[in-house]
């Protein structure tokens, strides 16, 4: 027997053992950048009606969170009750980009459904959220007192996600 | 009723399946000669009943039977009847059971055609080939039963995905399994003769229509593919490296290695355990495409809906059916020992050095598919491969192959002069460089690039016709004589001419549209005026009107557009925005003309208050080369496959006597 | 499983919100004055993924997403930045795989040297396999044929070589 005519089996084995560790993974989901990294700069004018919009300055100083949204996203809809309740425990002030919307359409929507943001900024071109590496709705980055990004959470946040992962890292972070 | 029934034959096709390999055995161990007759009622039988299940799967898709899950996922009433047949397998249970009847068939097909010969290598082959079957029945039954009925009966389907309403569609997947499939054929040959710890230039010999019937249809199959997505993305792309794309063509290389390296068996009986190699990773290659597809593992705008409990099912059949086969492979493979030799000058080696770049080139894909796959797993970093990565790697190995192409395919069997053959290509030579003059100041862009691939293309074509005039000795011996010679050629021969002027066409038609395309886009007003007129390369597109578009399950937008050139209208063409309400998908449906040179290529965006329409146009010559390229080099392997010469044993060919049969004889 | 609904619902929803998204991409309103810039332009969308669509360039995906990325780039390029910062620029925000061609770098080594290395390995295979050839021919195991045989051997061979 020569050894070599193993080999393909070999490349075979090493082949399946990947695909299977493979069958455990998103494909689609790709890692966020920004882990440690300063968040960036933006300067964002504020929702139609609004006096204020967001910019750097806004987020330092204090743990927060910023999360990503648009009215034409319907997991954000599923995800606002949750905001809500974030911002009733008074624990982190949240911050909103509102994603490609059309001018007033975030007004409306927040005036509708309530409003859990403390400052909202108006990305009407998305360039903002291409400068966050963002690639869908709803994202929410939590930031640290000297405002760079500790955490990138990719989709809803869900009550598991705030017990179990958001809220020991923002003690954590504001404790420090 | 029609669903039981269905699921009924179904499960009786597995248990057919399923006894196959212990019945054959058995008999193959006993050296009873009864067990070939099973193993044919065996292989009908599997056909017939699969057959029976796929009517049915037809007719509950035909009558839209939304108790169905299937159905009820992907059809609806509106729909047009020919796209409700062809939905049967626009879904991943559908396509299985066409798949599994592929398959199927093939044993059917090997079933009635199988002569007297090497019986104990065919009932092997049929013992191999129902394992295969058994374990994808047992896939759909288990994880993808396409009969699977609803609790509840829905008004209405679903519909089907829009891009899957065309006629691309009814062709390309059958085509495309049909040569996937049809590698289970040779694998489970290479693994009969593994058993069997013999293979030799009879069992290349009747193996070979096998392979080239599934190169054939695989080869058509991917030009349909590749045409589609011409046809239906709105841009005139036609590969985009993407990994299912990428799936097809990993068996297509290793096919095609395949098919040229049994050559080299049948003549010098040897190069044995590298043929039977080949032919265990074709049918891996189909294999690994299929999870590749139906497992979720990586996303592509062709991915089925993703279960993973599928993809684990898939890969243990991967496991069994590779893994036991490769297994074998290393422990059998010092069995199969070559008693030919050629010398470094011959056709053999000019073979060989074509399965070393198509082996290397596919190996290449297949790192290029997996390779992100490969990084997620172990880090947490992902990359992606694209079309310049390959543009970069693929490109430059294929074209050195094409340029030894003419070379090879003159260079004699067993010992060969190279001086002679250059010789006799020089006027290939010329023409090419004269191509590549030509192409440098008449096309549209003058790029290099483009004009090497137009030597390249004319340096191949040029090169069959040379060859053809060698053998004939035309100018050489009377033209009577010479036209003998011609009428005389095999089959084979012509085959080969063929699917190398085919591969010249395609060569041709890749230079066209990649080097030479042109491209403009404007906002355009509805009218004749000059604000709805478009120029580009001399050409005239003149948006006349838009119009609205109401059919069964789509509303829309009609773009007509006027082709001119000096004030003379060529021709009236439609582009169409479409929106089908109940999946809430609109696409666009491109208007292509096509002259003799090219596609005038042109899409319509959705109107913009105050600008107007915006029109986009291509220009993309001998695109239509490229899909008559991959028609022809398909038609050449179906030519081989008639050539009778080649596959029946101990016919001397005439005037030839037998010192040119190789030493294996059965 | 959320992130592929939530995507497909971008991609679905995006079109009568932002207008103008599902045009034929990029649109007449992408064009840059510049024919220069236009052509780096075109040269870089075709060297970026969507990052949406996932399996498209940023020249001919449909994505608003898209959209967008090709507007930063164009933004880029006016502001006179070369093509390698613009693309450095989306790899810092989106990671290697927005890059359609994988960088240089320790994860993809063995990518970039596989075709060589693939090349060389079956080279040297097949020079192993010629030589082993070669000592099998040599060792006497092929019959010998007598001159008349020789000969005849010749000729049948040249009439058949043409094959």
């Amino acid at each position: 027997m020569r050894w070599y005519s193993f080999l393909p089996l070999i490349g075979f084995v090493v082949m399946a053992i990947y695909f299977g560790l493979g069958l455990r993974q998103d494909p689609s989901s790709i890692p966020s950048q920004l882990i440690d990294e300063p968040f960036p700069i933006i300067n964002l004018p504020a929702l139609e009606g609004r006096e204020f919009g967001l910019s750097n300055e806004d987020l330092q100083g204090h743990v927060s969170l910023v999360n990503v949204f648009g009215t034409w996203c319907a997991p954000c809809v599923v995800e606002h009750p949750m905001l809500m309740l974030i911002k009733r425990t008074e624990i982190v002030p949240i911050y909103g980009i509102d994603w490609r919307d059309q001018p007033g359409a975030g007004t409306e929507w927040l005036a509708r459904r309530g409003d859990p943001y403390r400052l909202v900024g108006n990305d009407a071109d998305g360039h903002a959220a291409i400068d966050l590496g963002v690639t869908g709705a709803p994202e929410t980055f939590l930031l640290d007192r000297e405002g760079r990004v500790r955490y990138h959470h990719i989709g809803i946040i869900t009550q598991e996600n705030w017990n179990e992962t958001l809220l020991p890292m923002i003690r954590e972070l504001q404790n420090s | 009723m029609i669903a039981e029934i269905g699921q009924f034959v179904l499960i009786l096709a597995f248990c057919v399946a399923i006894s196959q390999p212990i019945l054959l055995a058995a008999g193959l161990r006993a050296r009873d000669p009864v067990f070939h007759s099973v193993a044919r009622a065996g292989a009908l039988a599997q056909f017939a009943l699969i057959a029976a299940a796929f009517v049915c799967l037809t007719w509950l898709f035909a009558v839209s039977d939304f108790s169905v899950l299937v159905v009820a996922e992907n059809s609806h009433t509106s729909k047009p009847f020919l796209y409700k047949l062809t939905g049967v397998w626009g879904n991943h249970e559908g396509s299985m059971l066409l798949w599994v009847l592929i398959l199927t068939s093939y044993t059917a097909a090997l079933a009635l055609t199988a002569k007297q010969v090497a019986p104990r290598l065919i009932t092997l082959t049929f013992a191999v080939q129902s394992a295969v079957t058994s374990a994808f029945i047992g896939f759909l039954l288990f994880t993808s039963n396409p009969f699977e009925r609803l609790d509840f009966l829905p008004e209405n389907g679903r519909d089907l995905n829009p891009l899957l309403q065309d006629p691309g569609l009814a062709s390309h997947p059958p085509m495309l399994y049909a040569g996937y499939v049809g590698f289970s054929i040779t694998f489970a040959f290479a693994v009969a003769a593994l058993i069997e710890g013999r293979a030799d230039a009879r069992w290349a010999r009747i193996v070979r229509p096998w392979a080239l019937a599934a190169w054939s249809f695989l080869t058509f199959g991917i030009m349909l593919g590749a045409s589609w997505a011409y046809y239906e993305l709105g841009w005139g792309g036609w590969w985009a490296w993407d990994p299912v794309e990428n799936a097809s063509l990993l068996p297509w290389l290793a096919g095609t290695a395949f098919i040229h390296s049994l050559r080299v068996m049948e003549k010098r009986d040897t190069l044995k355990s590298w043929t039977i190699l080949l032919a265990i990773l074709a049918f891996s290659l189909s294999l690994a495409g299929t999870f590749l597809v139906r497992s979720g593992v990586l996303t592509s705008v062709h991915s089925f809906a993703v279960d993973p409990q599928r993809g684990v099912f898939i890969l243990a059949i991967l496991i069994a059916v590779i893994g036991g086969a490769l297994t074998l492979y290393g422990l059998r493979a010092h069995t199969l020992k070559p008693t030919g030799v050629f010398s470094t000058i011959s056709r053999e080696s000019a073979l060989l050095l074509n399965n070393l770049v198509l082996a290397s080139a596919c190996a290449l894909v297949f790192f290029g598919t997996f390779y992100p796959l490969f990084i997620t797993t172990v880090s947490d970093q992902t990359i992606s491969i694209g079309a310049p990565f390959y543009n970069r790697t693929f490109n430059p190995m294929l074209a050195a192959l094409l340029v030894l192409l003419p070379i090879g395919s003159m260079l004699a069997w067993k010992r060969g002069k190279l001086g002679p053959i250059l010789r006799k290509l020089l006027p290939a030579l010329l023409i090419a460089l004269i191509a590549v003059a030509l192409a440098l100041w008449l096309s549209f862009t003058g790029s290099l690039a483009g004009a090497l691939g137009a030597g390249l293309a004319l340096w191949i074509g040029v090169g069959v016709v040379l060859d053809i005039t060698s053998r004939i000795k035309l100018a050489q011996i009377p033209l009577a004589a010479s036209m003998t010679r011609l009428r005389n050629l095999p089959l084979g021969i012509w085959g080969m001419f063929v699917s190398h002027l085919g591969v010249a066409m395609i060569v041709f038609a890749i230079t066209g549209v990649s080097a030479w395309n042109q491209e403009e886009r404007a906002f355009l007003q509805t009218g004749r005026g000059a604000s709805s007129t478009l120029q580009i390369a001399g050409y005239d597109i003149t948006l006349v009107e838009v119009r609205d578009l109401r059919r069964e399950n789509y509303i829309g937008d009609e773009g007509v557009l006027e082709l001119s050139r000096n004030g003379r209208v060529l021709e009236t063409m439609t582009a169409e925005r479409r929106f089908y309400p109940v999946r809430q998908m609109p696409t666009t449906e491109s208007a292509i003309a096509t002259r003799w040179w090219g596609d005038v290529y042109a899409t319509i965006g959705p109107e913009v208050p105050g600008r107007g329409w915006p029109v986009h146009i291509y220009l993309y010559p001998f695109a239509l080369l490229l899909w008559i390229g991959g028609g022809v080099a398909s038609l050449g392997g179906v030519l081989s496959i008639a050539d009778r010469g080649r596959r029946s044993l101990g016919t001397p060919r005439s005037g030839v006597s037998g010192l040119s049969k190789p030493a294996g004889k059965g | 499983m959320i992130r592929v609904l939530f995507l497909s619902l971008f991609l679905s929803l995006a079109g009568p919100v932002s207008g103008g998204a599902f045009a034929v991409s990029p649109g007449p309103d992408e064009i840059m004055p510049d024919p220069d810039l236009e052509a780096r332009a075109t040269q870089l969308y075709g060297q970026l993924r969507c990052v949406v669509c996932q399996s498209q360039s940023l020249a001919h995906s449909n994505a608003t997403l898209a959209a967008d990325m090709r507007g930063v780039v164009r933004d880029r390029l006016l502001a006179g930045q070369s093509n390698q910062e613009i693309l450095d620029y989306m790899q810092v925000r989106y990671g290697d795989y927005v890059l359609m061609l994988p960088p240089l770098q320790g994860n993809t080594m063995i990518l970039w040297l596989m075709p060589g290395l693939l090349l060389i390995g079956g080279g040297i295979g097949i020079f192993l396999f010629l030589r082993q050839q070669n000592i099998r021919a040599n060792s006497g195991t092929q019959e010998t044929l007598d001159p008349a045989e020789e000969t005849r051997l010749a000729k049948l061979l040249a009439e058949e070589g043409q094959e």
